[in-house]
């Protein structure tokens, strides 16, 4: 609750939480509160020589080159975002949080070849290998959520890593050992609940690394697949377009860069709220 | 130092070493099939298991690792399946494009990061260093394609000042450097507001105030070298996310750099020269981690006794 509270006290943060409020409860709500069917190529929603409709009118956003509804079509593609945001981020950070926890409690052996493992996946071009990956298999919406988590987990990690080994170190636990507690119950009941932090703020920053990751393999053509809209598919479709029909990438770049931005600053908000250590700093 | 210096290059190499191997492995388990693509859609399965034989796809995983690396051990990164040139042929001539737009896009970056992190710091609080902050936010969460359309579509389409997409002259460069320069400028800024409040808090800027020196003299010949220090780690790994990153701008410039190259190659199941280019890559993150680690010392002494 004071988290909240906090929260609410820094107007960028109030920002952030207010946009992703509104981003979450339009996905949600897509079909009752979109105008049209998304992939209605609709006869009057193009011009008369064939060209997308601009901004006003029946289509409040315009139309695509399809004649199908741009608003319509964001508002469906919000719900793309947010499922591959949520999912392929919660797998980055369940992986995150076991490499790193594993590697931290054990050091030893095992330890080592994780923590090697994790630096050699830091020298990986992240984007590259993401447009590799997605590009040379049939790219749909779990596969990418499925590439951007493999290569997002890397940073929880290392971050995860450094907190358990310092955890480990700490009295409590060699307390805890003493008393003949084993290390499925020193790992779950005294390491786990002391990540939960770094958890929920990678949790929030990462969400908006994953929404411009999908945008980016979407807009390539290697990420979403059309007619599924997503907000970089969008933009992909319409791109040979632009110069005649600008709003086709403003209003979908405009909402993958709002949420994109909310997601970090509620993310950042919450590290600065809890984690006292790295207050005011970058 | 110079055991320090050998212990890292080792490392540095069995890095490679894994990057390479995990690649390979990668490559060789996606179901995309060279051997089909090159031969068409209407090749017959003979055809195409002689060209797979031809490749030598057709030998175990371990034989083909085995006869790549010892390849790569020997600077030969292969040849190209498409284009049948040799992959580092290849990397070799798009490289000075994606090196000179990456020198650019440090070059805004830097200079707009030191400029507004500064006064960020110095007017710490204030509604400028707000505006500041927030303007970095919305950089680093800007996605650089949507920022590279955008600026085609104000400067190129409608004012006309500068060409669509292409490379050769100046004017070619400045709308691909900025949209990397201008969106990666946020981490700088908020780094050197950070690193320039952490140094004007320190006793000797005091020291120097209370002798009566300039705010300017303080800021740009005490106070600002101290504060450089994160910003040349932060270029060193800035060249590794380079590398990996300009696939994108280059695609929307048409920038005929590796990125652009890589584009094609994986578009072509090209596996070579995807592999080369992933190696370069990873090659550069490496140096810029390691150049940073061995600049930061000579810039400040500090870390050299520790």
């Amino acid at each position: 609750m004071t988290v909240l509270r906090s929260l609410f006290r820094q107007p960028s943060a109030l920002f952030g939480l207010a946009v992703v409020l509104v981003v979450v409860v339009l996905a949600l709500a897509a079909p009752l509160v979109a105008p049209f069917n998304p992939d209605e190529q609709m006869f009057d929603g193009l011009t008369l020589e064939g060209a997308p409709m601009p901004p006003g009118g029946q289509f409040l956003l315009g139309t695509d080159t399809l004649g199908r509804d741009l608003l319509s079509r964001m508002l469906y593609g919000a719900r793309t975002s947010l499922i591959i945001g949520l999912v392929a981020n919660g797998i980055a950070v369940a992986i995150g949080l076991f490499i790193g926890i594993v590697a931290g409690y054990l050091r030893g052996f095992m330890g080592n070849v994780l923590m090697r493992f994790t630096d050699l996946m830091m020298a990986f071009p992240a984007l590259l290998l993401a447009i590799v990956l997605a590009a040379l298999m049939k790219p749909s919406l779990w596969i990418v959520a499925m590439v951007i988590a493999l290569v997002n987990w890397v940073q929880v990690a290392r971050i995860v890593y450094t907190e358990t080994r310092g955890l480990v170190e700490r009295d409590f636990i060699m307390a805890e050992r003493s008393l003949g507690a084993g290390h499925g119950r020193i790992l779950l009941l005294h390491i786990l609940p002391h990540l939960i932090p770094t958890a929920i703020v990678w949790g929030t920053l990462g969400i908006a690394t994953t929404v411009l990751l999908e945008a980016t393999l979407s807009f390539l053509g290697i990420g979403v697949q059309p007619p599924q809209p997503s907000w970089g598919n969008i933009i992909f479709e319409s791109q040979s377009y632009f110069q005649a029909a600008p709003w086709l990438v403003f209003f979908p770049g405009m909402v993958i860069l709002l949420t994109a931005l909310a997601f970090n600053l509620v993310g950042d908000a919450l590290r600065d709220i809890l984690d006292p250590t790295q207050r005011g700093r970058g | 130092m110079v055991i320090l210096l050998c212990k890292r290059l080792a490392q540095a190499f069995l890095i490679l070493l894994g990057v390479a191997a995990i690649t390979f492995v990668l490559l060789y388990a996606l179901p995309a099939d060279p051997a089909r693509m090159i031969a068409g859609r209407s090749a017959t399965a003979q055809t195409v298991a002689s060209i797979r034989h031809e490749l030598g796809l057709d030998q175990p995983l371990l034989v083909q690792f085995w006869t790549y690396l010892t390849g790569l051990l020997q600077g030969d990164l292969g040849r190209s399946y498409a284009q049948k040139t040799e992959v580092w042929t290849l990397i070799a001539a798009r490289l000075p494009a994606t090196l000179t737009l990456m020198a650019a896009g440090i070059f805004v970056e830097v200079v707009l990061g030191i400029t507004f992190g500064t006064i960020a710091a110095v007017r710490r609080g204030s509604f400028v260093d707000r505006l500041v902050m927030t303007a970095s936010f919305v950089g680093v969460s800007a996605p650089q394609f949507v920022a590279a359309l955008l600026l085609l579509y104000v400067f190129a389409v409608t004012l006309g000042w500068f060409p669509m997409s292409g490379y050769g002259s100046f004017a070619h460069i400045v709308l691909p450097a900025l949209t990397l320069g201008i969106l990666g400028a946020g981490w700088y800024a908020r780094m050197v507001r950070s690193a320039m409040i952490e140094v004007l808090n320190q006793d000797y800027v005091r020291t120097a105030r209370a002798k009566g020196l300039s705010s300017r003299r303080i800021i740009f010949r005490h106070a600002l070298p101290n504060a450089i220090l994160p910003i040349i780690a932060m270029i060193g790994i800035d060249i590794g996310q380079f590398m990996g990153g300009v696939v994108v701008v280059e695609a929307v410039y048409g920038w005929p750099g590796i990125g652009q190259l890589a584009w094609q190659a994986i578009q072509q199941v090209d596996i070579p020269i995807i592999m080369g280019v992933t190696l370069t890559s990873a090659l550069a993150i490496v140096a810029g981690n390691l150049l940073a680690d061995l600049i930061a010392p000579v810039i400040d002494p500090r870390i050299r006794t520790s």
